[in-house]
């Protein structure tokens, strides 16, 4: 997770800042699926051969929250598109550069 | 202790592949680890008894994701090597949130203990009763469409508008930003 947070503020190139959020998000759902965890449980699916279950609420929280990220690592991968569209470059400080000369 | 030596093992593998996305500089390559990180982590939920979350993330996180991001990363330009940004803030802020961290989970209780809090409160009752209402074995079905179905509904409004602004951002071409830096490139030379 840390690794994650790390990869968005110190790479410069855009595309990978989105994989590093990506990154962030799914060390989160494994953190939440864990506390869902229950010592000699067995999958929430009703058999009779079981008698001790994991939690299923935290797995419906993050079956809706992976589909939700991957919607929003879509919008990323697109604006990432069109920047390079408009600038033809995806490197940080490349752009900084070009802004400031377009503003003189 | 079979189940913890595993959960270890790949949990070593997550964060030996978490430095190597971190390394490369290669566009394609780092999309491809992205894939092998996402397919660690529904191992991983396989082996928390998270069937259900495993499908959809070896379905959805691992495929989809990474077939957008081969799409993305063949129209962009290779890597560069260049220097790391705000490396010193960064490690302060990373340490600084990882003791946080640690202090948060000495507190919490052990993992698979059976009298958490997390699995007293509305769970029994779930587990209980929805075989009755639904006759439906899987109890992760039951709640995401039934105890839960309006979280369902606004997850497929968030996506729907993901979409609009995916299918809007791809498609306009009269953006101000780029006519104006267009001509001011032209007057350059």
């Amino acid at each position: 997770m840390i690794g994650g947070l790390f990869i968005i503020i110190t790479s410069q190139n855009y595309l990978k800042k989105v994989v590093g959020l990506a990154i962030f998000q799914t060390a989160v759902f494994v953190f939440f699926v864990s506390l869902a965890k229950v010592l000699d449980g067995t999958a929430p699916i009703l058999t009779k051969m079981a008698n001790a279950y994991s939690n299923p609420l935290p797995h419906v929280l993050i079956l809706t929250a992976i589909v939700v990220g991957v919607a929003t690592s879509a919008l990323g991968l697109a604006l990432v598109l069109q920047i390079y569209k408009n600038y033809e470059t995806i490197e940080e400080k490349e752009i900084e550069s070009l802004e400031l000369k377009s503003d003189k | 202790m079979n189940f913890l030596l595993i959960n270890f093992f790949l949990i070593s593998l997550l964060l030996v592949t978490t430095f190597f996305i971190f390394k490369t500089t290669s566009l394609i390559s780092v999309v491809a680890l992205t894939g092998a990180f996402t397919l660690l982590c529904s191992a991983i939920y396989v082996n928390l008894d998270a069937v259900d979350v495993a499908f959809t993330e070896a379905a959805v996180g691992s495929g989809i994701s990474t077939i957008l991001m081969v799409m993305a990363a063949a129209k962009l330009p290779e890597g560069k090597k260049n220097k790391l940004i705000n490396l010193f803030p960064s490690i302060i802020l990373a340490v600084a949130i990882s003791l946080i961290l640690i202090i948060i989970i000495a507190n919490l209780p052990l993992l698979g203990d059976p009298s958490a809090p997390i699995h007293l409160h509305v769970v029994p009752e779930y587990l209980k009763e929805s075989k009755d209402f639904f006759h439906i074995p899987n109890v992760v079905t039951n709640i995401l469409a039934s105890y839960r179905g309006f979280d369902t509904l606004g997850e497929t409004i968030v996506i729907f508008t993901a979409g609009l602004g995916v299918i809007a951002l791809l498609t306009s071409n009269t953006l101000n930003r780029k006519t104006n830096f267009k001509k001011n490139k032209k007057n350059e030379r």
